[in-house]
Parts: structure tokens; C-alpha cells; sequence
């Protein structure tokens, strides 16, 4: 993976920058020998490794701006962090950049029930929000399967879904209001308690930004109260298609369920190996539909779920009895991942969006690409909002296998793109999928997103390598004119 | 005037436009027309014919459309497949005086939801995908056709509500949902301001997910078509339940059983089916409840200060107001043609929130701010990002800020 050329002089002036971060943050919160910044090394996404050129660990927003604002005035990068949880090495280090860990803010600020939001600082573990509310009833609807840990500063930079999306929304669907700073240190407040934040919606373009636009100190989520019930369906059935065709069924029917997840045969097993959650091992294809609201709409809906899933020759369908029963239908979904880290050495999750009734064909042409590079590959599948995650088996101790196993992701994702699809739901583009990105976006779209970056940071300072596969110096983009797809620059380097 | 009837002919008119320097007043249907800042531009960019529906996939749940289709069109595409966009877009034709019919895109541009923006989101929440011409003249596209996606910043929410100003939406794609089988809406006769926002706030805090919560005092409720609305002789706290047939009876009965209880002692409950339901959250939805005469503004607030805010609003004002989003929009009639800023800015004092004027003479939408101003370093920044669209300043000029 290509990253931007090391900028010697501010390697050079590496102790000179760590003893001015030490005049904003305790000498401790700068971290630069080698072992401090070893944790710091990757994210999520641990193919990829750099050790940053140091890490910075702030506890309030001015110490936030001022640390940008040294970085800016020695022409140092910089790079956010939140748990660190990101798949798409969106808190990758840079070797001549500042590695920002915003763990230490880590308070929930204020719980505001008759405006039914909570006001938290970034490094708040995403399900510590629901749990500081629950005890009322409430609970922040947006779960990524690594609720425990991820941050909500990191949710709202990766604008992060998970399996509720589909009724319940996106991050983005339920912020309020953001407390941000520039990289030149200026700190801006946008929204609030209230509903639409008036002027432009920077709110909007800031959450799913990367962490290339600004660095989010604060954040107010919109808090819900929880359903009265939920109740699931586990359905089996003998292909792929039929389960595809009762998920286009159910919402054509007009139902929205609060989840619905499909995954296949070798999804299934491998879950079902670890978890024991009582899935069909004859079954081709399985989806949890989970029906939530007043009791009486989940028992209504859950049974036109089950006519629609009869009706297109499910082979078995069982309703959660009672709540533990619901939660161990869902046990094998949400432990997929690890589940399948036991069946392979390594694996490689992908995540690309297509419209649902393409399915079949994509999931044929997985098959096809699982026989060609020799790679398995077990699938789940957020089936409501068409969004695909493969997981690619792979062993990295065998040579050439993690180059295989991202040459069969990318071609999965490029699939994504022909059916009309994208190529992230939502782990985000980063490092990972950066080169992909003139699959689906003309030079031009790219040229106008990165004249947005330069309306924040200018110098392209914060957290350069991710989301573009080519860099322009602010100054040329204004002079840049795209001429059918091809820019004027075709020498400015790729990285 | 500019009238391109294709995306090619778009884009020769803003090449042409920004290579002249020529101030462009871009304009969908034109129902909006008296929305923002009176800012007149050299030419009218007429997109008018850039209409029709390009794709719609029920089971996807997304819509395509070029952006002048008439939202009427939409709505009946969707409507033969019990479909509907959510977020209840507001026809302000007749707040504003204007005979002209709203369309997708110019709904989106200026990011206008109704009663259900409470419980679904904003038109922002609702707007996939775009193919926009800039200000350079470019045509570049952002999102896409899919529900769920990260890919790249996501520049339909900075189009959402920039009226114009920042490029020109060629098409646009919708995520559309499932249109409520069943709706009633429960009465609450009498309360006060203060009671109806108190009383929403505790419901909020319940599983009844009301799809609209809106407090009508005693002017409005006499404007309505709907009989209860009309001849109730006092103010009308109103609460919509959506959805199948069992849900919304079953929530209809737990509010019967203590939330209603709740509400207070002695207060009178009606409740109205379906079709007069359906009367009244578009009278709601498209202003028909307010007065024809006086200065319009759009207020947004946390909403259990929306009584409190407006409490200082009559206070200070010759007004009415009408609150929806259960508190946390604040509708004000200020009688007279002056705007009265400062007044009705200054109620927002301490509790946070903004202030839109919806409905001025042109005169008062040039003299004072129709949007609520922006703090000194998010107006810098907004300049820069207009730059980045826009940079020889011919979309729209001023149309949101001076």
C-alpha cells in the first residue's frame, strides 16, 4: 500500500515537535519510544502496520486545538483515532505524522431526557451511551458489531450502521449536534438539541468524513425508546435465491423489519460451531428477521414474515419464544466474524452495498472467484439494506495468500459497483479501498470531494492516504479542470 | 432565461454562465420562489423540463427522478405501490402565496420535512444519491441508488438545505418506504402550551411512537377542515399513530389505559379516523393552519423549551404560533409586514435552537437575515465550502447569506 512520500524534515524535528506537544499535554500523554507506540501501530485492519512518528493523547478540546495547531505550524500530519476498531485502516499511522488518541475523552457530558439525547465526549464507547440510558428505557439505535469498544467519535467519522439500519438509521440518522476542530486549531459547534442545525449541513458532511475533514470533540446523539417486544424468525431455506426472494417478499409486503440478516451455508456451520445457537445445518441459507414494536404489530408481522417465507419454499421456520430464545438466534449472527476466524487462519470482511435483488448473481459470482483464487469464503449479508460482507479465508503465513485474498476482495467489490451497487455500506473506504475509488466515482466526482477537503484543511494535513487515490495541493485543485474524466495533472503521484 | 431540457444542455448553461460571470436565480417550479434572501441574479436557470421519473424498484425502496419532477408525480408513482416518501414533504404554495407546484429537488435543495420528521428524519435523512452540475460547470455525482452506503464524503447532505447555492441537482434518488396501512390521530382538547409539551415529553418517553405530535392553539384549530379540529372552541393537542391495523389499535388501547390518563384530569379526548387524520396532518403539514396575514417564521428548538419559547414569543410579539415535532418546532405569525429579528431571534436566547423566516415582504428578506447567522467560524468555513462549489459565485448569490 502506497502511502504519501515521508516528509524528512519533520522526521527530522521529531523531538522538537514532541517537546512542544509537552508544553500543551503532561509529559506522559506524548507518547515516543518505540513500545508506547506499538499499540498504536493498526486498527481493525491489521494487515496493514506503520509505527506513527508519535502519538499525542489530549483529555479536553483546547488541548485538542492546540496540538492541530503545532502540527499545522511545523507542516506535521495528523491522524485521529478513536478505539482504533475501524476495518478500512481508516486510523492507520503515518511514519512523519501525529498519531491523535481521543481515548481520553471519554465522559458522557450530559443525559438530557425531555430533549431525549445525550451529550457524550468522542472515545464514549458507542454502547455506553445505551447503557448510561437503558435503566429510563432509552437506547442509542445505531449497534456496529463492535458496540463494546468502537467510540462514537470514530461512528460518527465512519458514519458506522450495523444490523438495525434499516428501520433505525445510520449514525448520521441520529446526531444532533457535533463539536469539531479544524485543522488550524479553530474549534466550530454545529446543532445542538434541536432538529436541523441551520446554514449548510456540515454536520451531515462531517459524519462518515474519514477523519479527513475535522477532529470530533463532542457529540450529541439522538437517544429512542426502546420497543415495547421484539420477536425472530429463524428461517431456513434450500438456496440462496429463495431467501433472497422473502427478503424482496417482506418489503415489498410493506414490512420494515428491525433487522433482517441472511447468511450462508458456510456462515451458518462455522456459527453454528461456536455458538450452538440451534441453526439449520441442512439449510442452503438462513435469515434472522427480527419484528419489533407493541406486541401485538411484532406477533402480526412475524406472522406475515412466516406466510411470505412459506410462500417461497422455506424449509423451516421457527419464532422466538421468549427473549433468551431471540438472543441466541442473534448469538451465531453477531459472533460470525470470530466464528469464522476459526474455521481459517486468517479472513478478510468485506463490505459492499447492492441493490438486494442482485443477490443471486453476486453471491454466483463470489462462488466463482472463491474457485479461482483458490480462497474460500463465507458470507453475511445485512439482507434489508443490501449491504454484503464476504468474509475471504485466508492463511497469512502461506505466501502470496493476503494478496490473493485482496485481489478476490477487490473483484468482489468491483462486482458490487457493476450491479449498480457501492463499495462500502459501512466500514468506510480508508486505506483499504481507496484504489478502488475511480471504480465507481469519475475523475470529476473526486475532483469536487477533494475541493470540499480543501474548504477544511487546506494543506491536506489531516489524515492524508485515506478515501483518494490521488493527491492535489489545494492550491492546483482551483486551477484543475477536468476534461472528459482525465485531468490536467495525469503526472501528480498516486499513491 | 436558461432553460436546458437535458443534463448536457445544464451544463453548457453554467460553463456558459461562469465563463461570462452572469448571476444565475435557479429555480425548479418555482413554488419556493419567495423563500431565502431576496437576491435577485442576472438570468433564471429554468429546470422545469428536466422532469420524470428516471427509475423506481418498490422492493429496493429507492426512487430516481430527475430534479424538476413534480413531487404530485412522485407521489402518485409511489402511491400505486402503498409507498410514500417519509419524511412528508410540505407543500408551502399557499403559506407563500404562490400557484406553482413544489418538485423533488427543490424539496430537497431546501431540505423541507413535515409532522413525521419527528419520527422518520428530515428530507436530508431521505436523499441517497445525486448528479449535480457545480459552479465550475462540472457534472459530478455523489452517493448512489442503495440504501446503506459510506463510500466518500456525502455530499447529498451538504446539498440538502443549500438552496441552490452550492450546484444545480440534475437527479436525485430517494430511499422511499412502505406507506402506513392504518392511521388515527387522538385529540386532546384544552390544554395549555406549557400542558401539551409537558404531556408530549412524557410520551416520547413511552413506546407509543407517534408518527406526528402537534400542539394547534385556538386560531389554527378554527382554520381546519376537520370538524373536531374546527368547532372544538379551545386548543387541540394532536398525537398520529401509523402503521398496521393491530399496532396502531393496540397502542390506541394503551393510551385509552394511562397515557391518555396522563394528559391530566378532565380534559376531553376525540379521536378521528383515517381519512380526517390524513385532512389534518397535511393542513399541518403544508401551513394551512396559519394565518394568510403576517410575517411567517420557522423556529427550531429543543423541544421540551418549545412552549417556553413560545410563552417569551407572545410575550414580546403581536403573534400566534402552532407548535409541531412535539415542542421542537415552533411555527410564529408576527402580525404586520415587519419581521421583527431581533425579537424573535431573542427568545432563542439561553435555550439553543434557530430561526428561519419563512414568509416576509421581499423588502424585509433583504433587510434582515432570513437564516439564522452563523457563528464567525462556521460562516468562514460555509464561505470556503461555497468556494469549493461555487467559486465564481453565480449559483444563487446571497439567496442564504449576504
Amino acid at each position: 500500500m502506497l502511502m504519501p512520500a515521508l516528509d524528512a524534515a519533520v522526521v527530522g524535528r521529531r523531538d522538537e515537535l514532541a517537546a512542544e506537544l509537552r508544553r500543551i499535554l503532561p509529559h506522559d500523554s506524548v507518547l515516543t519510544g518505540e513500545d508506547e507506540r506499538r499499540p498504536y501501530e493498526s486498527d481493525g485492519l491489521t494487515a496493514y502496520r506503520q509505527l506513527p512518528l508519535l502519538v499525542a493523547l489530549p483529555e479536553t478540546t483546547a488541548q485538542v486545538s492546540a496540538i492541530l495547531k503545532v502540527c499545522a505550524a511545523f507542516g506535521a500530519k495528523v491522524v485521529p483515532r478513536g478505539a482504533g476498531t475501524s476495518l478500512s485502516g481508516g486510523a492507520l499511522p503515518l511514519g512523519d505524522g501525529v498519531l491523535l488518541g481521543l481515548a481520553k475523552l471519554n465522559r458522557i457530558l450530559d443525559i438530557d431526557y425531555p430533549n431525549r439525547c445525550v451529550v457524550a465526549q468522542p472515545g464514549v464507547a458507542n454502547l455506553s451511551i445505551t447503557r448510561a440510558v437503558e435503566g429510563r428505557g432509552f437506547y442509542y439505535a445505531p449497534d456496529p458489531s463492535s458496540q463494546v469498544v468502537c467510540s462514537i467519535g470514530g461512528n460518527v467519522a465512519e458514519n458506522a450502521g450495523g444490523v438495525h439500519c434499516l428501520k433505525y438509521g445510520m449514525t448520521t440518522n441520529n446526531l444532533l449536534g457535533l463539536e469539531a476542530v479544524l485543522m488550524s486549531g479553530e474549534v466550530i459547534r454545529i446543532g445542538g438539541k434541536h432538529l436541523d442545525a441551520g446554514g449548510y449541513d456540515i454536520l451531515g458532511v462531517l459524519t462518515g468524513s474519514e477523519g479527513l475533514l475535522a477532529v470530533i470533540t463532542e457529540v450529541t446523539v439522538r437517544i429512542l425508546c426502546k420497543p415495547e417486544t421484539a420477536r425472530a424468525l429463524l428461517i431456513g431455506f434450500a438456496s440462496v435465491e429463495a431467501a433472497g426472494a422473502c427478503v424482496a417478499n417482506t418489503i415489498a409486503a410493506g414490512i420494515i423489519p428491525g433487522g433482517m440478516e441472511l447468511m450462508d451455508r458456510p456462515a451458518i456451520h462455522a456459527a453454528e460451531a461456536f455458538t450452538h445457537a440451534g441453526y439449520p445445518l441442512d439449510a442452503e441459507a438462513i435469515l434472522i428477521v427480527e419484528l419489533d414494536g407493541p406486541a401485538a404489530e411484532a406477533e402480526e408481522l412475524s406472522l406475515r414474515v412466516a406466510d411470505i417465507a412459506a410462500a417461497v419454499g422455506a424449509t423451516s421456520v421457527r419464532a422466538s419464544a421468549s427473549d433468551e430464545e431471540r438472543l441466541k438466534f442473534w448469538k451465531g449472527r453477531k459472533a460470525a466474524f470470530p466464528a469464522v476466524g476459526r474455521i481459517a487462519p486468517d479472513y478478510y470482511c468485506m463490505d459492499g452495498t447492492i441493490p438486494r435483488r442482485k443477490l443471486p448473481q453476486v453471491l454466483t459470482r463470489i462462488g466463482e472467484l472463491s474457485k479461482h483464487y483458490g480462497l474460500g469464503v463465507a458470507n453475511v449479508f445485512h439482507a434489508g439494506d443490501g449491504n454484503l460482507h464476504p468474509l475471504i479465508l485466508y492463511d497469512a503465513n502461506q505466501p502470496g495468500e493476503l494478496d490473493r485474498a485482496e485481489a478476490f476482495g477487490a473483484d468482489i467489490l468491483r462486482e458490487c459497483v457493476a450491479v449498480g451497487g457501492v463499495l462500502t455500506g459501512e466500514h468506510g473506504v480508508g486505506v483499504e479501498k481507496r484504489d478502488l475509488m475511480p471504480e465507481m466515482f469519475t475523475a470529476v466526482d473526486l475532483a469536487q470531494q477533494q475541493r470540499l477537503k480543501c474548504a477544511f484543511d487546506a494543506e491536506g494535513a489531516l489524515n492524508p492516504g485515506k478515501v483518494f487515490p490521488t493527491l492535489h495541493r489545494c492550491a492546483e485543485m482551483g486551477r484543475v479542470h477536468v476534461h472528459r474524466g482525465e485531468t490536467r495533472f495525469p503526472d501528480v503521484p498516486r499513491f | 432565461m436558461l432553460r436546458p431540457t437535458t443534463t448536457p444542455e445544464l451544463q453548457e448553461a453554467i460553463t456558459g454562465a461562469w465563463a461570462d460571470a452572469t448571476t444565475l436565480e435557479v429555480r425548479a417550479g418555482g413554488s419556493k420562489e419567495a423563500l431565502g434572501r431576496d437576491a435577485p441574479a442576472a438570468q433564471s436557470l429554468d429546470l422545469t423540463a428536466l422532469s420524470g421519473i428516471v427509475d423506481y424498484d418498490p422492493a429496493e425502496l429507492v426512487l430516481t427522478a430527475r430534479a424538476a419532477t413534480p413531487l404530485a408525480v412522485v407521489r402518485a408513482a409511489l402511491a400505486e405501490r402503498n409507498q410514500h416518501l417519509a419524511f412528508e414533504p410540505p407543500d408551502y404554495a399557499a403559506l407563500l402565496d404562490s400557484t406553482r407546484a413544489p418538485t423533488l429537488g427543490g424539496t430537497l435543495a431546501a431540505n423541507l420535512s413535515g409532522p413525521r420528521r419527528l419520527s422518520a428524519g428530515a428530507a436530508r435523512d431521505h436523499f441517497l444519491g445525486l448528479s449535480a452540475v457545480s459552479g465550475h460547470g462540472e457534472l459530478f455525482k455523489s452517493g448512489g441508488r442503495v440504501v446503506k452506503n459510506v463510500t466518500g464524503y456525502d455530499l447529498s447532505k451538504l446539498l440538502a438545505g443549500s438552496f441552490g447555492t452550492l450546484a444545480v441537482l440534475s437527479e436525485v434518488t430517494v430511499k422511499v418506504m412502505p406507506a402506513p396501512e392504518e392511521t388515527c390521530t387522538v385529540l386532546v382538547h384544552d390544554q395549555t402550551a406549557a400542558q401539551a409539551v409537558s404531556w408530549m415529553t412524557r410520551l416520547t418517553a413511552t413506546p407509543i411512537d407517534a408518527s406526528g405530535l402537534a400542539y394547534l392553539p385556538l386560531p389554527a384549530c378554527g382554520r381546519s377542515k376537520v370538524h373536531a379540529v374546527r368547532a372544538s372552541g379551545g386548543a387541540v393537542t394532536a398525537l398520529r399513530l401509523e402503521g398496521i391495523g393491530a399496532s396502531v389499535s393496540a397502542r390506541l388501547q394503551a393510551l385509552r389505559d394511562g397515557w391518555l390518563a396522563d394528559a391530566g384530569h378532565g380534559y376531553e379526548t376525540t379521536v378521528v379516523d383515517a381519512d380526517d387524520s390524513r385532512v389534518l396532518w397535511n393542513e399541518i403539514t403544508d401551513c394551512h393552519l396559519l394565518s394568510g396575514h403576517g410575517v411567517v417564521w420557522k423556529l427550531s428548538v429543543p423541544p421540551a423549551r418549545g412552549a417556553d419559547v413560545a410563552a417569551r414569543l407572545t410575550a414580546v410579539l403581536d403573534c400566534e404560533v402552532l407548535l409541531d415535532w412535539a415542542g421542537g418546532l415552533v411555527w410564529a405569525v408576527v402580525r404586520g409586514d415587519a419581521a421583527q429579528e431581533a425579537l424573535v431571534r431573542g427568545t432563542l436566547r439561553d435555550c439553543g435552537g434557530h430561526a428561519t423566516l419563512i414568509r416576509a415582504s421581499a423588502a424585509e428578506r433583504r433587510r434582515c437575515p432570513v437564516f439564522e447567522p452563523l457563528a464567525p467560524s462556521v460562516a468562514a468555513l460555509s464561505r470556503r465550502i461555497k468556494g469549493a462549489f461555487d467559486p465564481g459565485g453565480i449559483l444563487n448569490p446571497g439567496r442564504m447569506f449576504a
